[in-house]
Order: C-alpha cells, then structure tokens, then sequence
C-alpha cells in the first residue's frame, strides 16, 4: 500500500427521489507518471491509481479508466441520480494492487 | 549564406528527425481512437469538452467532458509522451455523462474528448491549451 | 505603466495574456461562508510606498483562483486533513500529543495564525509559528524537531492557519520586534545576486506586469502555506522566499535563519489587514 493515501468524498446527505445529485471525490495519492527521472537519472517507476468506480445501491454511475496524465491527487466530479435511499460505494484501484474504499448513504428528503 | 549540396542534404535530415517526434505522438493519439472507435466516423457534435485556453501550469488543468447519452468518454493529449488522459464509462446511475478531472499537459496542445454516443456513433471534440513557462522556477 | 519596447512586444505576442495583466477584481468567498479580505488600505508602514495591499489570489487565473473556493476543491486539504491526524497522535517522550495541551485545535488555535510572528516573552525572541510548533515538539512532547520547511511542518501550519481564516492578518511590529522588523524591511529594499533585484523591484515596483509568463503579485504571504500548482504540495513561506532569493542568483539565506525570520515577519506586516487565507493554491 503507497504510504498516504486517503480517499475524500463529498455527496449531499439527502436528495429528493430521482433527483440528480453531483458528487466530488478525491484521493491523496503521488500518481508517478513512469515519466520522471530520479537524481542518478534512473526513471521513477510508474505507480498511478488506474481506476475509480463509483456505484450506487450496486448499479454502476461511474467507471473510469485513469492514465498517468491524471494529476497528483486524482479528483474526478459527476453527477448521479438517486432513485431512493441507500448508499454509495465508491472504489480506487493502485497500480501495486492495492484496492481504497469509502461508502457514503444519502436519505430521501 | 551559401549551402553546399552535403550541408542542404544534412539539414533535411535534421528538419526530418525534428518532425518525427510530434508525428509519432500524434500518430498514437490516432491509434487511441481508431482502437476506441473502431475505426468509424466522427461527428463534429455530441461531446463537449471544457478547459482553459491558457493553464497557469500544466501540473493541474481543470476540464469537463460532457455527451449527453454517451455510454464513454474517451480523452487524450495529444501533445504528451503518451496521448491516454481517461476513459469514462457511463452506468444507469449516472445523471448525465459528464465529468470534470484535473489533468497534466506537458506543454501547448490539443485536448481530444472522443464519445461513444447513445445510438452507437461516435464524436469527437478538442480544445487547444496553451500551457506557459514560468518566470519564477522557485 | 512603464514597458519597455521588449517587454510591449511580448505583451503583444501573448495577447491572452494581456486579459489579466492587472490583479482582477473578483471576490473570494469560501466554501459561501469566509468572505475574504483580498484587497485592503495599506497599513500606515507601507503607506508611503502602496495605496492598497492585495492578495495572490486577484493575480491568479480563474481556473486557479476557484480551486480555493471551496474546501474540496482545494488540493491542500488534503494536507489539513494529514494534520489534523498529527494533532492527536501522541510523539516523543513525554507520550504527549498536541492535542494533550491544546485541546480542540478549532478553539485552541483561533487566532493564532494572524499576529505570528510573534514575540515570546518568556523565550526573550521573536518565533514564527515553525519554531513555536517546534518549540512544543521539542520542550513538551520529547518529540524530533520537524524540518523547518518539510511536509509536515508545512500541513501542521496549515491546519493552524485554518482556524484563522478570513481574520485579518495583525502583526505587531513595535515593540521588542521593531529593530528585527527593521531589519527585515532593510532586506527587503536590497538588491541581491547576479541579477542584482531586491524583493521591492519585483513585488513593490512591478506587481501586476509579466515576468515571463508569471503575473507578479505583491508577494504576499496571508496566504501561507500556499499549495502550488507546479509542485503539487504545500510550500512554506521560508521555502519560498529560497526560491525567490536563489531566482536573484544569489547565495540564499537558510530557511528558519535569523534573516529569513526577520524577512518573514516584514512581509507579513506589509499585509496587515489582508485577511489569513491559508492554505491558499497558486500556480
């Protein structure tokens, strides 16, 4: 697990049924491009969050693919529709494997 | 100034290597399509593609894609090392498909949004960013 | 405005650029709550220099300026976010954390960011939150000192100024600090490097132009620490002003040095009224 890495989210606590809600997420990661070049001149291994899913109740809002041209500390805004109460699940992938989640329910107003 | 047959020849050679390089990274940014697309046409509308026609530093450039019924979204920079910027895959969940990013650019270029649109058709957009060099490297 | 024939030549060539050759006159209003004070009267000590002392932010693009509008936007929380885990994370011998003295930092630290530097009597100097934090690490926890300039640092002072936004920058400059904050002031005014530029002739004399493609500020620091752009991380105000020295081609001075300190509380005075915006994203 790369060392500090932490997953921000920002969705409302409620919505009206079948409102359309935009959510903002964040996490802290370096996303090393594979790119750079170390002081010895060595390149920096690539190590990047490849992918983020963002699913509501099980149904997918969400799927994306990240490359190395995603800036440090990934944000990726959209907009998601809320049938009923339940929860969102949102999901991180690491180029070493390692796999971030947070959930976040919403309430219907 | 006079150039002889060798040095006019030399210099050819030198223009040639200099043009390479941007080909073959526009090349690959072609191939990024044709492999999403599958090779079909591309409209001129159906997606969206919002950034700054000048990034303060292209470490962080802000921008949207939006294709109103698009099942994916993909973006490139055509101007970086290698073109993929993210692919974005719409589910039922979604309530439009759009999605903002923040993404780095190596230097002046074209963004290029490329969406698979409801009915099976694609369409592309691009946008030209110039990035600038700082005057203060601290 | 006084261009050189160069300099009006590549204004021309960079015509986007000439939009925002000025600082703008937009507001900062944070997360709809902190209103900020961005451009204020100059305090009576640089009256006779500027009219007005304005923040960065009015000298930075929209793009940039709206990633410190809202809380979640802003890539330096993630720092805060890393500090206020620090806070309560007890280092050192004394099996002391920061929150063991002080509590909630929301109430403890309110304030705090605004008059730093400041003089501490009992230590007979002037500190700069940095010592004061490393101060505590060191005399009450038993904890390792943090580098002056490093990540840690840097977030720790983040989330201290956090708890100070919106409230205007007070430094006192008499006092016990008036010979130091004369000599920060000397400093300020005098050329340094193979380029021969003091702080003034950038940040005084040519605020609001192009160096480059860099639009000058006034150099200001109520928005310390400052995340950027280019380096993807917090910076300190020390760091900084490396960077500016070092971009005079000079030898510079070492961050946390006597010099540095002085330099930094001058700065800070010169922003008296502008209200504590960090952390704050530049490019």
């Amino acid at each position: 697990m790369a060392s500090g890495v932490k997953p921000r989210v920002k969705v409302p606590k409620k919505a009206a049924a079948g409102e359309a809600v935009t959510i903002k997420t964040l996490i802290s990661h370096k996303m090393e491009s594979g790119q750079r070049k170390d002081k010895e001149g060595n390149v920096i291994p690539r190590s990047i969050i490849n992918r983020f899913t963002c699913e509501f109740n099980g149904a997918m809002v969400i799927d994306v693919t990240m490359e190395p041209a995603i800036s440090t500390n990934p944000y990726v805004e959209f907009e998601a529709t809320v049938p009923e109460a339940g929860d969102f699940k949102f999901t991180w992938y690491d180029d070493d494997g390692s796999v971030y989640d947070e959930s976040k329910s919403i309430k219907i107003a | 100034m006079e150039f002889s047959r060798r040095e006019t020849l030399a210099m050819g050679l030198g223009a040639a290597v200099l043009t390479a390089l941007p080909f073959r990274v526009i090349a690959a940014a072609e191939d990024k399509i044709a492999e999403f697309t599958g090779g079909a046409d591309l409209a001129d509308t159906g997606v969206e593609l919002t950034a700054p026609e000048i990034a303060e530093n292209g470490n962080t450039v802000p921008i949207s894609v939006n294709a109103p019924g698009a099942t994916a979204i993909l973006v490139l920079a055509t101007g970086n090392p290698t073109p993929g910027v993210a692919t974005f895959n719409f589910g039922p969940g979604a309530a439009s498909q759009s999605a903002s990013t923040r993404i780095r650019l190596a230097g002046t270029q074209d963004v290029v949004a490329v969406a698979k649109l409801a009915d099976g058709s694609f369409a592309k957009a691009s946008a030209a960013v110039k990035v600038t060099i700082g005057g203060c490297g601290g | 405005m006084k261009y050189k024939a160069l300099t009006a030549i590549a204004v021309a060539l960079s015509l986007p650029m000439a939009a925002f050759a000025d600082a703008d006159d937009d507001t900062l209003v944070v997360n709809d709550e902190i209103t900020m004070v961005t451009k204020a009267a100059a305090p009576a000590h640089v009256a006779d220099v500027l009219d007005e002392v304005m923040s960065g932010w009015h000298f930075r693009s929209d793009e940039t300026q709206a990633l410190q509008k809202d809380d979640f936007e802003n890539p330096a929380m993630v720092f805060v976010d890393q500090a206020i885990e620090a806070w309560e994370t007890v280092d050192g011998s004394e099996g002391k954390s920061c929150a063991s003295c002080h509590d909630d930092v929301e109430t403890s630290m309110k304030g705090v960011r605004a008059v730093y530097p400041k003089w501490n009597e009992q230590a007979g100097e002037l500190r700069t939150m940095a010592m004061q934090i490393n101060d505590c690490r060191e005399n009450q926890m038993g904890a390792k000192k943090w580098k002056y300039t490093g990540g840690d640092m840097a977030a720790m002072e983040a989330l201290i100024s956090v708890q100070s936004r919106g409230m205007p920058v007070n430094v006192a400059i008499d006092g016990p600090v008036q010979a130091i904050w004369e000599k920060g002031k000397e400093m300020y005014y005098t050329r340094t490097g193979q380029l021969e530029l003091s702080c003034a002739n950038c940040h005084e004399d040519s605020y609001g132009m192009m160096i480059r493609a860099d639009h000058l500020s006034q150099g200001q620091i109520n928005g310390f620490p400052t995340y950027r752009l280019k380096n993807a991380k917090l910076n300190t105000v020390h760091a900084r002003f490396k960077g500016c020295v070092r971009d005079t081609r000079a030898e510079t001075y070492k961050p946390g040095s006597d010099d540095f300190i002085a330099l930094e509380l001058y700065v800070a005075s010169r922003g008296n009224g502008l209200s504590v915006e960090g952390p704050s994203v530049r490019n």
